[in-house]
């Protein structure tokens, strides 16, 4: 059975529609992500599943349930891991923990919620004095303390530095590890490409592409291939493409043979004893792929 | 598994809220300690003056302990829900508290219970000191009136603060709205000056239009030796509970879970998350 169906889903604001027919379905298990930029229609979408708001038209189905109407039932068999919703800083960790876990029908012992969060050390500390970083910690625990079936991480990692969004992405693939399906709507392409089974590409409110990363990846089979050109030699007489690029010296193939290319470049630039200043061959990120997916719409 | 009892989740909510209450020093200030100090400074300046009541000479000291007591009990419910409901609107509380299967009632019930808790313990501690320093009179067949009019009171003025609690826009304009509401009501509704008759008649006309005045006159009479026993003011608890239900019309029609965008806990909560 699938953990989410969506089937035509509609949310229309005034004159404008935030989700305009968007269809796709969840496996148990699964880690899926909605990726897409600001307003292209992630939360609305994940709010109607979470049942915070109601569809225009289309029907959606979480767990077996019309999220519209689920009530007590499906709110305990899933976590909502938000950015805008706050905790009460006046409690400590272990007060929170112990507040919003006793309303669930099965709770995770605090013990092993805090050490799976990693926040042990801050366990008796009041929420209003946590980092940033350490509230969304606690965000986590709470979103997870009622042994979900189903998890929504909303941009679980926006405002993070690197090394901060690392530490995250090793929580939340321990947790997917656990069985549990996640919904995640991110707007950073390496956190899908990193975390989720498949991703789903929402722009103004439609989903232009789905597959897992790599099938999105090959749909473009492009290769960047860049390099400095030395002075005063003529690209033709290293063999370059005609259809290069220049900006100054730095030269950028794309191509679809990048082996050949490379082989046929290299191989006359070793011939003249030229060094390849910046040599760099880059297959495409997923952002290549969803901007240029992205940018059809303005075409 | 079961679910766990709706009466049990109430109970534990009214204890975290009290927690969070006795946690949050500004709120305790105002809600308690600042009309305990009132009581003394006023008792200390106009304490041996008297009120005319019903043909009586009722001490200020005395009158002023049971306008004070009610005082405290309107802030409790009426101040401290309408500045704390946005509040937790606005941090995104109620918005997380929505996605949990906690029932709403016992979410909502927990504001209100505790909000009632706060109210009896800052009544009770004003008419302790009533009893113990100003020599309140306490007749016992009185008492079934004070408790009515308190539970009557609290009740409605809880509804009142949840009403301003679902209409303002913010919680800065929350604290606003609901000080400037009561104070200037307080000054005209015999908590901090007596109205006598000899006070404008306008005055009296808007002290009485609005709840606080017949609940703190209801409230004093219970105390007042002059009037006689069992002094249930009905005319007037009917008044003070048509305001009430008017109050829970206005919270349960226009209340949300979610802040406008732009509020000011939101935006300093961003701010202090980005540090």
């Amino acid at each position: 059975m699938s953990a989410i169906t969506v089937d035509g889903l509609r949310k229309r604001y005034g004159d404008l529609d935030a989700v305009a027919g968007v269809s796709f379905e969840i496996a148990e298990g699964e880690v899926y992500a909605l990726l897409g930029h600001n307003g292209a229609g992630k939360s609305t979408t994940v709010e109607i599943l979470e049942g915070h708001r109601t569809a225009t038209s289309g029907t959606v189905s979480v767990l077996g349930i019309d999220p519209a109407h689920g009530g007590r039932e499906l709110r305990d068999r899933i976590g909502i891991v938000l950015q805008t919703s706050g905790i009460e800083p006046e409690l400590s960790v272990r007060e929170a923990i112990e507040l919003y876990g006793s309303v669930y029908r099965r709770r995770r012992p605090l013990d092993e919620l805090v050490h799976l969060v990693g926040l042990d050390e801050k366990v008796d500390a009041r929420i209003g004095t946590l980092s940033g970083g350490q509230k969304r910690r606690v965000d986590l625990a709470l979103g997870i303390v009622g042994y979900p079936e189903l998890l929504f991480l909303d941009e679980p990692t926006t405002g993070f530095d690197p090394a901060a969004r690392r530490r995250s992405w090793d929580m939340i693939q321990q947790l997917c590890s656990l069985g549990t399906t996640v919904l995640l709507t991110t707007h950073y392409l390496d956190e899908a490409e990193h975390l989720a089974d498949r991703v789903g590409v929402l722009t103004r409110g439609e989903l232009v592409a789905e597959g897992t990363p790599a099938d999105l990846m090959s749909a473009t089979p492009t290769t960047t291939i860049s390099f400095q050109l030395p002075d005063a030699v003529d690209p033709d007489a290293l063999l370059v493409p005609a259809d290069a690029t220049y900006d100054g010296e730095v030269c950028t193939i794309e191509t679809e043979h990048p082996t050949r290319v490379l082989a046929e470049v290299m191989g006359a630039a070793t011939a003249r004893g030229h060094e390849l200043a910046g040599l760099s061959v880059r297959r495409p990120s997923l952002e290549d792929v969803f901007l240029g997916l992205a940018g059809e719409d303005d075409a | 598994m079961n679910w766990p009892s709706k009466t049990k989740l109430l109970f534990q909510q009214i204890r975290y809220q009290l927690l969070m209450f006795w946690r949050t020093p500004v709120a305790l200030f105002f809600t308690l300690a600042l009309p305990l100090i009132m009581l003394v400074l006023f008792n200390a300046l106009f304490g041996n003056q008297t009120v005319t009541i019903e043909g009586g000479e009722w001490p200020v000291r005395q009158f002023y302990t049971g306008g004070l007591a009610v005082f405290t009990a309107v802030s409790a419910t009426y101040t401290n829900l309408a500045n704390m409901v946005p509040i937790r609107r606005e941090e995104g509380v109620l918005k997380r508290w929505r996605s949990t299967p906690l029932p709403t009632g016992a979410y909502i019930g927990g504001f209100i219970g505790s909000a009632l808790v706060l109210a009896l313990i800052g009544t009770v501690l004003m008419l302790l000191i009533g009893v113990v320093f100003y020599d309140l009179d306490i007749d016992a067949a009185k008492m079934p009136a004070a408790a009515l009019t308190f539970v009557v009171g609290v009740s409605s003025f809880a509804a009142l603060g949840m009403a301003v609690a679902a209409l303002v826009p913010s919680a800065s304009s929350a604290g606003a709205v609901a000080n400037a509401t009561i104070l200037p009501l307080a000054f005209i509704s015999n908590v901090f000056i007596v109205t006598g008759d000899d006070a404008p008649g306008w005055m009296t006309t808007v002290g009485n239009f609005f709840p606080l005045r017949p609940f703190v006159e209801s409230f004093q009479d219970a105390f007042n030796p002059f009037v006689e026993a069992p002094a249930f003011n009905w005319y007037e608890l009917y008044y003070v509970a048509l305001w009430g239900v008017g109050g829970m019309i206005v919270a349960v029609k226009f209340f949300t879970w979610e802040a406008k965008p732009g509020g000011s806990t939101t935006r300093r909560r961003r701010a202090a998350d980005a540090r």
